[in-house]
This record gives C-alpha cells, sequence and structure tokens, in this order.
C-alpha cells in the first residue's frame, strides 16, 4: 500500500536550514525549501529574476544546450506582462464549454480502450497520448498531430542514461520551426498563426518569440502533465475508497484535483538569479548565483498544512504552489485543472478498481535530495465499473 | 437569502443573490468580471481578491493567517481585503458591497 505514494526528502533541511544546496555543472543552486520563503522570492522578481542567460534558471541548467530564450518563462516584467496579457486569454479557453466537450471525449475514448485490457503501461499508453491529445486542443491543431507527439516517447530531450541531450532537443525545434514556416505561409487558427499575427509591447512577434513560446507549450506541458496522469493512476489503484467517495460526491472533485496536484508538485523547483546581494531566511544569497524555488518542499510544510504528507481528498484550506506563484504563475493551469478535473470525473464514472501490477519509479537527483516525481513506468490493469 | 453587491474595475454594479456555497462561487457563476477563481476556491491562487466596504467589514469578518499570507503578496492588497472563496455565502453578510481588486 504505497506505490503511490511520494515521500517528502526535504522535511530535514526545510525545518532546520530553510534551505538546501546544489552544485549543478558549478553554477550552485541554494533551494528555498519553506512556503513563506517561496512565495515572497518568486513575488520578488527584481532581486531574483528569470530573464537571465536562457536555460540558467533551469536546474539542471541548459546554458549548454540551448539559446532560445523561453517566452514568457524567462522574460521578466515589464515586457512578461505583455506577453501574459496576449497569452492569458488563449490559455483560458479550456473554461469553454466546447473546448470540455472535446476533452471529455477524448478522456472517455482512452479509457475505453484500456478498460478490461489485461495489463497496460500507464505512462506510454495512457498519459503520453491524454497529454498530446488533449495539447491540440490548446493549440488548436489537428488531432492528427497528436500522433507525431506521441512517436516522440515521453522523453523529447532526454536520452537513455543521459540526462541533457541537445540532438534529441533538435527534434522538438525542428518540428516547431517547421510548424511556424507552415503557419507562415498558410495562417490558419491555431496558436502558430495567432502569435506570427500579433504584436506584443508594441512589436510583431518575430519567429524567433514565437518559436521560444510554442517549446514552452511542449516542453512545461509535457512531463508534469504525464506526471500528474499516472501518479493519479498509481494513487487511486492504492485508494478505491477515494474513486467511490468521487463517484458518491462528485461537488468534491474540484478540491480533489488540488489536493492531488500539491500532493504531487509534478514541477520540483525552478531557478531564478539574484540581482543583488540579498539574504532568504538567514542565509546570504550572492549577486549573480542562483536559488531555487522548490514548490514540491513548500507544499508539505507542516507550518501551514496539516497532515502535509497525506492526500486529504477535500482539504479546503489548501495554499499549494505546485503551479507556482506570483509573476510567472502556470500559463497552462487551466488546462492541467480541467484535464485532472475531467480525468477524475470520468475515472469515478467508468472504472471500479485499478490494480498496480508492476512499476518503476522516477526518482529524481537534486544531489542532496533525492525525490521520487512519478514513475518510469507504471503498469495496472483497470476494472470498470 | 443574502444578497452581494459586486463593483468592478470598470465601476459596473452587479448584484447577486445566493444561499450557499462561497461568495467566490457565486461571482464565478455570473461571470462577475475580475474574480476568476481559478483553484475552485481552496486559497490557493487569489484570483478571487475583493475589498470590502470598510462600514461591511465587520459582517463578513477578517482573514484568517492563511489569507492573510497570500494577501501579502498580493500588490492591490489593502486593510479591506479578502480572497472571496473564502467568505461564506449566508444570511449573516446580506447586503454587503464587495469591490473587484483586478
Ligand atoms: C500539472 C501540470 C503543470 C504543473 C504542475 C506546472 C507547473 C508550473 C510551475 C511551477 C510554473 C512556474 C515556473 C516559475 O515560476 O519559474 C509553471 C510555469 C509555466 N507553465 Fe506550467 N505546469 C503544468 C502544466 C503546464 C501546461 C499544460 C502548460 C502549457 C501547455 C504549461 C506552461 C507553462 C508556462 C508557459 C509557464 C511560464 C509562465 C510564465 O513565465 O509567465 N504548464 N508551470
Ligand atoms: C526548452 C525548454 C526545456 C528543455 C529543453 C527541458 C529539458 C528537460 C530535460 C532534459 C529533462 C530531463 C531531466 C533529467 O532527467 O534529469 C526535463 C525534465 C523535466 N522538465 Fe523540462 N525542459 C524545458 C522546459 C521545462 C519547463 C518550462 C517546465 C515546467 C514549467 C519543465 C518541466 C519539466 C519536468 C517536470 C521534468 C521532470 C520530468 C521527469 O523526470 O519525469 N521543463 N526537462
Ligand atoms: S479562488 Fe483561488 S484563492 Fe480564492
Amino acid at each position: 500500500m504505497n506505490k503511490s505514494e511520494l515521500p517528502d526528502p526535504f522535511e530535514q533541511a526545510r525545518v532546520e536550514s530553510g534551505v538546501g544546496y546544489m552544485n549543478d555543472q558549478d553554477d550552485p543552486v541554494q533551494i528555498l525549501l519553506r512556503l513563506k520563503d517561496v512565495r515572497k522570492s518568486a513575488h520578488n522578481w527584481k532581486t531574483f529574476q528569470s530573464g537571465a542567460k536562457p536555460g540558467r534558471i533551469v536546474v539542471p541548467s541548459e546554458v549548454n544546450i540551448r539559446e532560445t530564450r523561453q517566452i514568457p518563462f524567462e522574460v521578466d516584467p515589464p515586457e512578461h506582462g505583455g506577453f501574459r496579457k496576449l497569452l492569458d486569454p488563449w490559455f483560458k479557453r479550456p473554461l469553454n464549454d466546447d473546448y470540455q466537450q472535446k476533452l471529455q471525449a477524448q478522456i472517455d475514448e482512452l479509457l475505453d480502450e484500456v478498460l478490461n485490457k489485461d495489463s497496460v503501461e500507464t505512462v506510454s499508453e495512457f498519459s503520453l497520448k491524454l497529454q498530446s491529445r488533449a495539447l491540440t486542443l490548446l493549440l488548436n491543431t489537428p488531432y492528427e498531430e497528436s500522433e507525431v507527439w506521441i512517436g516522440w516517447g515521453t522523453h523529447v530531450f532526454r536520452s537513455e542514461g543521459v540526462a541533457l541531450d541537445g540532438d534529441k532537443a533538435n527534434i522538438l525545434y525542428d518540428y516547431i520551426d517547421e510548424q511556424i514556416e507552415r503557419a507562415a505561409a498558410k495562417p490558419g487558427d491555431d496558436l502558430y498563426s495567432v502569435l506570427l499575427n500579433s504584436e506584443v509591447n508594441g512589436k510583431k512577434l518575430t519567429k524567433e518569440e514565437v518559436k521560444g513560446v510554442m517549446i514552452l507549450t511542449f516542453a512545461g506541458g509535457r512531463d508534469t502533465v504525464i506526471n500528474a496522469v499516472t501518479n493519479s493512476i498509481a494513487y487511486f489503484g492504492e485508494h478505491p475508497e477515494s474513486l467511490a467517495r468521487l463517484k458518491a460526491e462528485p461537488e468534491i472533485t474540484g478540491k480533489a484535483v488540488e489536493e492531488l496536484i500539491r500532493y504531487f508538485a509534478p514541477l520540483t523547483h525552478m531557478g531564478r538569479v539574484a540581482t543583488q546581494d540579498t539574504q532568504v531566511c538567514e542565509h546570504a544569497v550572492k549577486a549573480d548565483t542562483r536559488v531555487s524555488l522548490c514548490w514540491a518542499s513548500a507544499n508539505r510544510d507542516a507550518s501551514v498544512f496539516e497532515k502535509p504528507n497525506e492526500v486529504v481528498l477535500d482539504r479546503k484550506v489548501n495554499p499549494h504552489i505546485s503551479f507556482g506563484f506570483g509573476t510567472h504563475n502556470c500559463l497552462g493551469a487551466t488546462h492541467a485543472r480541467t484535464i485532472m478535473n475531467l480525468l477524475l470525473k470520468s475515472l469515478a464514472q467508468k472504472v471500479s478498481s485499478i490494480e498496480i501490477l508492476e512499476c518503476k519509479e522516477n526518482i529524481e537527483d537534486l544531489e542532496q535530495f533525492k525525490r521520487k516525481v512519478g514513475f518510469d513506468s507504471l503498469t495496472v490493469k483497470f476494472k470498470n465499473a | 437569502m443574502a444578497k452581494v453587491t459586486f463593483i468592478t474595475a470598470d465601476d459596473e454594479q452587479i448584484t447577486l443573490e445566493g444561499d450557499s456555497g462561497s461568495v467566490m462561487e457565486l461571482a464565478v457563476q455570473n461571470d462577475v468580471a475580475g474574480i476568476d477563481g481559478d483553484c475552485g476556491g481552496v486559497c490557493s491562487c487569489a484570483t478571487c481578491h475583493v475589498h470590502v466596504a470598510p462600514e461591511h467589514l465587520a459582517k463578513v469578518g477578517s482573514a484568517s493567517e492563511i489569507e492573510q499570507d497570500m494577501l501579502e503578496l498580493d500588490d492591490n492588497a489593502n486593510e479591506y481585503s479578502r480572497l472571496c472563496c473564502q467568505i461564506e455565502l449566508n444570511e449573516q453578510i446580506d447586503g454587503v458591497i464587495l469591490r473587484v481588486a483586478q
């Protein structure tokens, strides 16, 4: 009964010192672990900037494998605000009824495919497909494109045993370049075309900027959603009572989504570069060094959350920061929440139990900490209701 | 039944009625501009920020510590700020006026 658990490796360091340390390719990172410190630092974009050299705020650092600046992720205010003003309405479309109906149909179709099969490898046969198909709705591209993305496998950037693989990342960059050229030659109503025809901060977006936005919808929305979905399947596998409760009380689904996302924290942390000498909870931070905002640790902070290491399905006050906080809060959150909401409702309706047959954990290596973020593979059998 | 009046950023006044759930839910169901309620009401997103009319603050009550910690980092926050997902919709708050902060 503990395959679905995600232990909190940060507790001792969070309580005792408030920060962790990671050397990461000799560009060290102080990992901020307490909820209040993480929120304050995320809010304070002047001191903790995102608009550093492209790739530097990502941990492990990607400065050696890419030059494209990700937008709006690696842009600071005030330019950042102009981009969000353009992008926010588009990324709120998941609230529309017709979007939800299409997404619901995708989820139900996929569930019907896997129900009662003898065994299903969740990551590749369920989560990756769900994430890729749903992304066609978010980008407003043809459904068939999802076949291409599914074909890339789960790790677009990663080869077996190699954390950072520049060649592999090129598959995605080349694909996006092609799509931008296609949209430029023959505009449609997908996100590429919309961006190519848009102005931000008084200037038309360049192709390089469009690429910077599009790459992020693939990079930021892929592993995160796949982990959230896979971890949910594992959780319900070990907690059939929660599935039954969602069926009996569908009105708590929204709270359950927030609680699962708090507990899973699919994105562990994200970096910032200090623009001046400063300090966080009495630890000195030198100008031009890195800190990271550890969402996963903050979400288990016992000074804020009661029973932080338990999934309390209807947790009422839940100030988690799995989607970040402040300026750079997750642009894809509405999409991700909608996926989770509809998935939970469909699981509750269609599935009576999920048996976990085999699993291989995915452990993220933060040097001082080893964190389970989810699964490399999770083989299950779904039984219908 | 409780009546709640919202004043949006462009000074539109909307009076709504309800008897259960949270004030945020009432606003979202009726598309009050500036109240998004992204997190569904669990005090995690701060997209339901309102300023309570000073004379109604006593009726509505003050923010919990967790809510205050969220508001502290909101640039539009003042002493009348509340996250309205944390205000229960019941007779006690009948007649309150809330100014949408966004
Ligand atoms: C459960 C799923 C997801 C989680 C947990 C998650 C988490 C996060 C977090 C923590 C941040 C803040 C990063 C920072 O402050 O530096 C963020 C930002 C972002 N996310 Fe997500 N994300 C998810 C899904 C998505 C999806 C589906 C997309 C788009 C397809 C997306 C696109 C973005 C973008 C563009 C940003 C940068 C926003 C900005 O800089 O203004 N995310 N996400
Ligand atoms: C072009 C931009 C990006 C590139 C090239 C990139 C590259 C990578 C690479 C190489 C890994 C594997 C790391 C490892 O195994 O040690 C990874 C993992 C991950 N990335 Fe990104 N990343 C990008 C942007 C983002 C953004 C913006 C987010 C979220 C907002 C994000 C979320 C994640 C998550 C959650 C994982 C962990 C996946 C797992 O281990 O299951 N990525 N990324
Ligand atoms: S609705 Fe998210 S904090 Fe109120």
